[in-house]
């Protein structure tokens, strides 16, 4: 159900976006994928239970948890947040 | 990742066990119930303190998947439910949300006289120029010549500026946006939330699968990108200048911000002025709790 | 006005019109919300209720139609007040279908209908008992409510005040059926101190909020308990088919669940809800069956009857809806016929006939409306009845 963050690339970055999908409540509609700000997320080319295809966070070091694609959702299905990152991660 | 997974913050507004939404996919209601839930969190509205009540059709869908008091009443009849519930109970925070159909056409009048009367209700109408639930009828703000079931030609009939009307009657908050629009929207919301007297904000939104299928518009995105390029936001104008028209440019903003009493507000100041002493004010039943 | 109690209870003697008797009912009984519309002849409940209720602390807004006033009162019932409006003939057409949601949603609220010649305009000014059936079936699906008729003043008041009783009761919206000439007639009403008045308060649950379902009969009755909203139990009241949460669900085995708990929570309780007036029902070989005003006239015809030893009884519905169906067959079964005057051209007459089914004649005395029965042609009925 959910995608999780990457590693970070930059040895200085202290946040990283979290974005959460929930799949089976998804209708494809594409809204998060067309108004993520910074162009993070794509449509799956699996899809859930309904035949839709919901999004993936395809870009994960671009994404800042700005939560544009859960404000966008209609099905309340997406939602992205920041997380601080742990110093110790690599 | 080092953190548990934090759940969906706009899930505490929302029935969940209800979901997911008899809304289509593409259709613009969810986003502007999303906006919503952003502009309860800001205005800090206590949730049990909320009433909301919808009428009939898609948008009056909106009043089940909500984890408020909610109130399904009859199609065009929300807004008087409201006036009858906010008099009865001033204590709580009263939402109207319905579509374009149910609120311009058969609820017109309660429309124009709650506005005139400055009931304090907040008025969000879904505006995606059908009667979607139905199966895609002309409605009051259906342009010419757009295809609808029941003017499979075309519709012919002059649309209703509905930010004007709201304005004409005395409305004091009057906003359009669309389901673009989602942070402007979101702080519409919460400034009318904030606000008391007869607020009223219309949000375009896509229909993907009556209006937009029927006028060959594409898909629900295809709409909201549509939104994103055609609207000018324009705060402040005159009502009489944000008409609307068939793939035209869409005025949005807020156009009124004003004060004056409301219904309420009005009733016991002119009891308090004819009877002085001898007034008894109405008391909220909602001071003594449910549970004995 | 003045010599209101703190309650607003106006007790003491008065010379009331129906109109005003019923207002004050409603006073009575705690009613503090109220919607209306002016219409001919019920427009005085409504005046006398805006005039009233800045001493008590209620509240009334006169509404832009009946449409809003019917669903505004539902608004302040489930604000948790007890909530009324007042119409006629045409407004109670217009009300129809918020009577309806009123059933299904189950909210307590009280609608009176004091009636007039119709069909449409009609006379306004002028007495019928037309509206009857439409009382039972009015609003379209199927649904069980309760009706009273009030024959005078006094009853105005007592039946108006019982009606938000019953509201309560059962859950129902509760119509009060009076007629122009009761509604304008002015007679002695007497209204006792409040200590008298048995007022029924709503049946708000003890249930904490996640336990509570608004819509499931409460321990050992048909009938949920209530709530408001404000006090965290996040309610939905849907005029959908809905379960017991409150929730649509449409499918045909829960929409039969809910109609038959709707249906049975006035058709099992028949017996606590049917009320009448015998009389000289002992040695009677004829039955008037009469409500609202026509039982005054029939009062005389009966007594010129009896003087001239013809052995009639009276009885009187009180209840229209539910129909003493049981008290009614009962009867069949030991007189020679039953009379129905009525100012309608058969309405209530039909219940009789069904209840009946042909065991014993069935008299019907219709009336186009306009005015009341000629004693006379009752008399005749009567009379021809047991020859």
């Amino acid at each position: 159900m959910t995608t999780a963050a990457s590693p970070a690339v930059k040895k200085d970055k202290k946040f990283q976006g979290v974005v959460v999908v929930n799949r089976e409540n998804c209708k494809g509609c594409g809204f998060c994928v067309e108004f993520c700000p910074l162009h993070a997320l794509e449509l799956e080319k699996g899809y859930n239970a309904k035949g839709y295809h919901p999004p993936f966070l395809a870009k994960p070091d671009k994404c800042n948890g700005c939560d544009m694609c859960g404000l966008f959702c209609p099905d309340f299905s997406i939602y992205g947040y920041r997380e601080k990152l742990d110093s110790s991660a690599a | 990742m080092s953190a548990p997974v934090k759940e969906n913050p706009v899930n505490k507004y929302l029935r969940m066990e209800r979901m997911p939404s008899i809304w289509c996919p593409g259709c613009g209601i969810g986003t502007t119930v999303n906006c919503f839930a952003r502009a309860l969190d800001e205005s800090k509205i206590p949730l049990d303190n909320l009433a909301v009540v919808s009428g009939i059709g898609c948008t009056g869908r909106v009043a089940g998947y909500l984890n408020a008091d909610s109130f399904h009443t009859t199609h065009g009849r929300a807004i008087p439910f409201a006036t009858g519930l906010q008099l009865a109970r001033p204590d709580l925070k009263v939402v109207v949300y319905s579509g374009d159909g149910d609120l311009s056409a058969i609820g017109g009048n309660h429309f124009i006289h709650a506005a005139r009367r400055n009931a304090d209700l907040l008025v969000v109408m879904v505006n995606n120029f059908t009667y979607g639930m139905t199966g895609g009828q002309v409605t009051p703000t259906t342009f010419r010549p757009a295809i609808a079931s029941t003017t499979p030609y075309g519709a012919f009939e002059q649309t209703f500026n509905m930010p004007m009307l709201a304005d004409s009657c005395g409305a004091v908050y009057v906003a359009r946006w669309t389901a673009y629009h989602v942070k402007q929207l979101a702080k519409s919301m919460a400034e009318a939330l904030s606000k008391r007297g007869f607020r009223f904000i219309e949000i375009a939104a896509p229909c993907p699968t009556l209006y937009l299928r029927r006028n060959k518009l594409g898909e629900g995105l295809d709409e909201m990108k549509f939104y994103k390029e055609m609207s000018v936001i324009r705060n402040g104008v005159d009502t009489r200048e944000v008409a609307l028209d068939y793939r035209k440019e869409i005025t949005v903003g807020k156009f009124v911000d004003r004060e004056r009493p409301t219904l309420e507000d009005a009733m016991d100041q002119r009891y308090k002025e004819a009877l002085g002493a001898k007034y008894v004010p109405y008391v909220s039943p909602g001071a003594a709790k449910s549970q004995a | 006005m003045s010599n209101a109690t703190s309650s607003g209870t106006l007790t003491g003697s008065h010379y009331l019109d129906g109109d005003h008797a019923c207002s004050e009912g409603a006073i009575a009984a705690g009613c503090r919300f109220a919607a209306g519309y002016p219409i001919t002849p019920s427009t005085e409940v409504v005046e006398r209720l805006a005039q009233r209720f800045p001493f008590v602390g209620g509240r009334f807004l006169q509404f832009e139609d009946e449409l809003a006033a019917s669903i505004a009162l539902l608004g302040g019932a489930w604000g948790g007040a007890k909530a009324c409006t007042v119409t006629s003939g045409p407004g109670f057409s217009l009300m129809m279908e918020h009577i309806g949601l009123a059933a299904i949603t189950e909210t307590p609220c009280v609608f009176i209908n004091v009636q007039r010649a119709g069909p449409s305009t009609g006379l306004p000014t002028q007495p019928a008992q037309g509206d009857m059936m439409q009382a039972r079936f009015g609003s379209h699906g199927d649904y069980r409510l309760i009706a009273l008729c009030p024959n005078s003043p006094q009853e105005c008041f007592d039946l108006t005040f019982e009606a938000f009783n019953m509201a309560e009761e059962y859950r129902v919206p509760v119509l009060v059926m009076l007629d122009e000439v009761v509604g304008h007639m002015t007679e002695k009403v007497v209204i006792p101190e409040d200590e008298e008045l048995e007022v029924t308060e709503r049946r708000w649950t003890k249930k904490p909020p996640g336990e509570f379902k608004l819509f499931a009969p409460a321990e050992g009755s048909l009938v949920p308990e209530m709530v408001k909203p404000g006090d965290g139990y996040r309610i939905h009241v849907t005029g959908l088919t809905h379960d017991e949460r409150g929730y649509p669900k449409m499918t045909v085995p829960e929409h039969e669940k809910m109609q038959m708990r709707l249906w049975n929570k006035i058709v099992l309780n028949a017996d606590k809800i049917v009320k009448y007036e015998a009389k000289d029902l002992d040695d009677a070989e004829v039955v008037v069956i009469s409500y609202g005003i026509t039982s005054r006239i029939a009062e005389r015809a009966m007594k010129q009857a009896r003087d001239a030893g013809v052995k009639v009884g009276s009885f009187r519905l009180i209840t229209a809806w539910p129909f003493p169906e049981k008290e009614i067959l009962q009867l069949s079964k030991k007189v020679k016929a039953f009379v129905v005057p009525e100012l309608n051209l058969g309405q209530m007459v039909l219940e009789v006939q069904r209840i009946v089914e042909g065991r014993t004649k069935v008299i019907p005395v219709p009336h186009v409306g306009g005015t009341v029965h000629d004693p006379q042609v009752i008399l005749n009925a009567i009379v021809g009845a047991v020859r």
